[in-house]
């Protein structure tokens, strides 16, 4: 590995959340952003060829590097760590609508679900998993609320694109909702998940 | 909730219906489970049937969850009156009743599917641990607290016991001797011209002996009776017959 890979090793190995990009170049003034990529990718490609127990995943905007899901079982019978705990239905009900209709206020989330929200979003929000990111036109000015950086990580996604696409859904998409715009240039990297 | 989670009902039998409602997270995915229980296109959904299945399966239902369940059963039923109407056939502009229900569903449909790709990406990712992982600290349960009287007074004696009786201190004021001091340095310098500050102190002075002998000479160099010379800045200090009297 390359000194620059090296160096981007240890960063990632000392941070205990997703790194951007822009944060990994910051560590050393010399190298451009495209250095970095080359540098991260050698680091990916050192994990997989040597068969690590780690690997480096692309997610939440940034990187980080992650035990392998095959070792999961053993390193939870052993109590080293344990696995975030499952969403409710209810709660992965009004995150899809907030992922897919943001910004959105609390009547149009129970207009679609069929249900009052309230105590679904303060849970939601004291996760850190959405937040408030604006008000509404309506009367009563109502809170908006929009995914927060937290959603991403949970899902390990490497950002709102990553979300399926309308025709990837069986059944369409709202016409007046389309999906998240942008997947492009996300397409550009390749596919961290496992 | 997950298909496979969706739990079997006995639809279409009266008395033996159950439908768990804390399995559903809403009247509409309760009306999802009912049209895909009767294999049935949700833009086909017969109203009529489909309203009174719902309206038996929120039967039992407890009031404080009723209110969005009660709600969509009332649509259920205005619905149900709506097809009854007559209508005059291949009349233009006839808008189906059903159709703001097929859509609500059809959404509703979409965002279900959304939620499962969510909760499936969440799994996977659950599955991937990160550094540093601080486990929650276990709960733990509440103590014990069985408590009588007598171990409640015992426990406040303990309290009591252990607080420390204050101690009292008498303090005596030790009296400075600037008399003798005085009249030893006016001896001294009977004798001799000048004298050194350590010297005026005489041998192996206690705390008492140095202010009293500060104070001595601060009070014959304010009567005049001797000087104070210091010949350099932090030099020992000298002390000198006052050369007005002793010229006298």
């Amino acid at each position: 590995m390359t000194p620059l890979a090296q160096l981007l090793e240890a960063a990632l190995f000392s941070a205990s959340r997703p790194l951007t990009i822009e944060e990994l170049s910051s560590l050393d003034q010399e190298a451009a952003l495209a250095d970095v990529r080359t540098a991260l990718e050698q680091v990916r490609e050192h994990y997989d060829f040597e068969q690590h127990g780690v690997e480096l995943v692309e997610m939440a905007g940034g990187y980080q590097i992650l035990t392998r899901p095959i070792h999961a079982a053993a390193i939870e019978r052993a109590h080293f760590s344990v696995r975030t705990p499952r969403l409710s239905a209810a709660a992965l009900e009004t995150l899809a609508v907030i992922a897919y209709r943001q910004p959105v206020g609390r009547v149009e989330i129970e207009e679609i679900r069929g249900v009052s929200a309230g105590g679904v979003l303060r849970t939601l929000q004291e996760r850190g998993l959405i937040e408030v990111v604006g008000r509404g036109e309506a009367l009563g000015r109502p809170l908006l609320y929009g995914t927060a950086p937290m959603f991403l990580e949970l899902l390990g996604l490497r950002d709102l694109a990553d979300l399926p696409r309308a025709e990837e859904l069986t059944i369409a998409l709202h016409p007046h909702h389309p999906g998240p715009e942008g997947a492009d240039d996300a397409a550009a990297y390749v596919e961290a998940e496992s | 909730m997950t298909a496979s989670e969706a739990p079997t009902t006995a639809l279409g039998a009266g008395p033996g219906f159950v439908v768990q409602l804390d399995a559903f997270s809403g009247p509409l995915d309760l009306l999802l489970h009912l049209l895909r229980e009767e294999q049935i296109e949700i833009a086909e959904i017969p109203i009529a049937r489909i309203a009174d299945q719902f309206l038996s399966a929120i039967q039992d239902l407890g009031l404080n969850q009723a209110a969005d369940y009660l709600d969509m059963a009332s649509r259920l039923v205005r619905l149900k009156a709506q097809m009854l109407l007559p209508r005059r056939s291949e009349e233009d502009g006839w808008e189906d009743p059903r159709a703001e229900l097929v859509r609500r569903l059809l959404e509703y449909q979409q965002i279900r599917e959304i939620a499962l790709w969510l909760g499936r990406a969440a799994e996977r990712r659950s599955e991937q641990f990160v550094r540093g992982f601080l486990p929650p600290a276990p709960e733990l349960p509440p103590p014990p607290l069985t408590l009588d009287l007598l171990e409640m007074l015992q426990a406040v004696e303990r309290v009591v016991a252990a607080i420390p009786t204050p101690v009292l201190h008498r303090v005596v004021a030790r009296p400075l001797d600037v008399e003798s001091a005085t009249s030893r340095i006016e001896q001294m310098l009977e004798e001799r011209e000048e004298i050194g500050w350590l010297e005026a102190l005489g041998p192996r002075p206690t705390i008492v002996d140095v202010l009293s002998t500060l104070l001595a000479l601060l009070e014959l160099a304010k009567r005049g009776t001797l000087r104070l010379v210091q010949p350099a800045a932090f030099a020992p200090m000298v002390i000198a017959r006052d050369p007005a009297r002793s010229a006298a």
